[in-house]
């Protein structure tokens, strides 16, 4: 019978047939991913009587959530993680400054194709743009998975999202991303498996597809996943850790919903406060003041979002009294940026450029807004008291968009610069 | 297993984890115990300093979507909170519920009718919450996922698990 890729691909992983959607099966997973949270999963696995893990290559410890440490409480939790890692043989471990967890995985070929990836970080499914099945999972359960080596997923329904044509010049896949959500609202795919399909994804280089696996936690979805073609498989070689073999869903397999979208007809969009699905073209937001422009994230922090948001800030400089934060998803995007000259345009118009991480996300340091400020954001979240004060407001967008918003003082299209 | 009986905390849609443990706090509050001092702080301010013993949170759809923060679970088990209705619940935290023996209970209909305040009652086994406006049913966990919520959650669980193999 036709399965969906979620379908076949825990069929696979636990030795069956073919699954159905509500099934529960036990699966051992190829890939254990934590961040931050290594220390307090350390501290549950402990609780659980756990000494060895169960396998000390299927983890991936990546420090990002907040380093370098802005203070002893997070560097005592580092300096746990460090110790974790040497005492059980670890080797898959980024310390500070390397890069945010789910650029890593990706970007030094931990996430490969028809593998499963468990994640104690809510945009696990990002690794879905290899063609890997991501899920994020709580601390409690990855403790489990380090103990025992396995976990019950239950088998999930399926959405197929199908993009036609080609996105217009100036739209990328954050806007596609947000369109979608804003459309079908922030619960569309709660415990769903969300495959996109089609002419336009196909186009999109792979970072503006990882935008697209990465947001559709914002929708519910329990994974998301682009099938892999050719740009992977390149993108792969010299990279990939191990063998791999990709997983298609087959013809005729049946989703729970199936939705199409004209790629020519999307705009650039913006997610208003307080929920990624208030989402407004953003002829419409136009013009509301901004004091803080947040350029990165590993929803948009790779070299062409720097690429596009330097081409909008070049001999340009940020409004007075704002302020524009620019980091880098990754130690080699940072690199990169820098030979590209990127980080010299981002310095002279006056913006600041910090090392490697999660930064300001989710409030927990380097520059957070103050109560009564308005952010704009290439991040994934906006949630009231997201960036660290309830009483501040969040606006996401691409990064041309938070770059012309930083220089015009107020939500701007780089149009009208 | 004894019914569970509370007073109804009665919220919208989409409660993010972010308003049931903010984000500020992921990494310095690191003791369960203290967690529930924070509960509910930005959407509730009432809640942390009231909440007793067995109560029940009546939540929309997507309750819990956001962060996979297992703090957003913790600060509500730690207070011994009875559990959550809610029209449904985002996956990670729905795991993270179960994985900490906190009943969360999909029944569209049951949070229509019950009243913020309201006291409820829930027989988890035959799947029946008595509320004001009548009873209302909702399907048992399956099998697998009863076997972790039986052993009171997922750390005794897999240390058991752990203990039979060694």
């Amino acid at each position: 019978m036709p399965q969906t890729f979620a379908e076949k691909i825990l069929a696979k992983k636990a030795g069956l047939d073919h699954t159905v959607p509500g099934q529960i099966v036990d699966i051992i997973p190829d890939v254990a991913l934590s961040h931050d949270n290594t220390a307090p999963i350390l501290g549950l696995f402990q609780r659980m009587g756990g000494t060895k893990v169960f396998n000390p290559d299927m983890h991936a410890v990546i420090l990002d959530h907040a380093t370098p440490a802005p203070s002893t409480s997070h560097a005592e939790n580092h300096k746990i993680a460090r110790e974790f890692v040497r005492e059980q043989g670890i080797h898959n471990f980024y310390d500070v400054g390397r890069g945010i967890c789910h650029q890593i995985l990706v970007e030094s070929g931990l996430a490969l194709p028809g593998e499963i990836v468990v994640g104690s970080d809510s945009h696990t499914p990002h690794a879905g743009v290899m063609g890997a099945f991501a899920v994020g999972i709580g601390r409690t359960e990855m403790a489990s998975v380090w103990a025992i080596g396995s976990i019950w997923l239950r088998v999930p329904e399926s959405m197929k999202i199908t993009v036609t044509g080609k996105l217009p010049d100036g739209v990328t896949s954050k806007d596609l991303a947000l369109h979608v959500i804003g459309d079908l609202k922030a619960d569309a795919a709660i415990y769903m498996s969300v495959e996109w399909h089609g002419g336009a994804i196909q186009a999109l280089p792979l970072s503006q597809r990882a935008t697209l696996t990465n947001l559709m936690a914002e929708m519910g979805a329990k994974n998301s996943y682009i099938p892999p073609d050719k740009k992977v498989f390149d993108f792969l070689k010299d990279r990939a850790r191990r063998e791999y073999e990709a997983i298609y869903p087959d013809e005729g397999a049946i989703y729970t919903r199936e939705v199409v979208y004209d790629g020519g007809s999307i705009e650039p969009m913006v997610a208003c406060p307080h929920t990624v699905d208030n989402v407004k073209p953003l002829t419409e937001v136009r013009g509301i003041k901004i004091d803080q422009a947040f350029l990165g994230t590993c929803t948009n922090g790779r070299l062409d979002d720097l690429a596009a948001a330097a081409a909008v800030l070049k001999g340009k400089k940020i409004a007075d009294g704002r302020r524009m934060i620019v980091i880098p998803a990754s130690e080699a995007i940072y690199l990169a940026a820098l030979q590209a000259g990127y980080l010299e345009i981002f310095l002279k118009a006056g913006a600041v450029i910090e090392s490697p991480g999660c930064g300001p996300c989710m409030g927990n340091h380097m520059g957070v807004p103050a109560a009564g400020e308005v952010s704009i954001s290439t991040a994934n979240r906006n949630f009231q008291g997201r960036m660290g004060t309830k009483e501040s407001e969040v606006y996401l967008a691409s990064p041309a968009v938070v770059a012309a918003s930083a220089v015009a003082g107020m939500i701007e299209s780089p149009a009208n610069l | 297993m004894a019914d569970i009986q509370g007073k109804v905390w009665k919220y919208g849609d989409n409660v993010n984890t972010d308003v049931i443990f903010p984000g500020k706090y992921t990494y310095t509050v690191s003791e369960p115990a203290e967690m529930p001092k924070y509960a509910l702080e930005d959407l509730d301010p009432e809640f942390a300093g009231s909440v007793q013993v067995g109560d029940v949170i009546v939540g929309g759809t997507n309750w819990g979507c956001g962060s996979s923060r297992e703090q957003a679970v913790v600060c509500l088990s730690e207070a011994k909170l009875g559990a959550i209705i809610a029209k449904s619940f985002a996956r990670i935290y729905y795991r993270n519920c179960l994985n900490n023996a906190l009943p969360a209970i999909v029944c569209p209909d049951a949070v229509d009718a019950i009243e913020n305040g309201e006291i409820v009652t829930i027989d988890l086994e035959n799947g029946v919450i008595k509320c004001q406006a009548g009873e209302f049913s909702f399907p048992p966990l399956p099998e697998a996922v009863m076997e972790i919520f039986n052993a009171g959650g997922l750390i005794p669980y897999t240390k058991k698990r752990l203990s039979e193999t060694k």
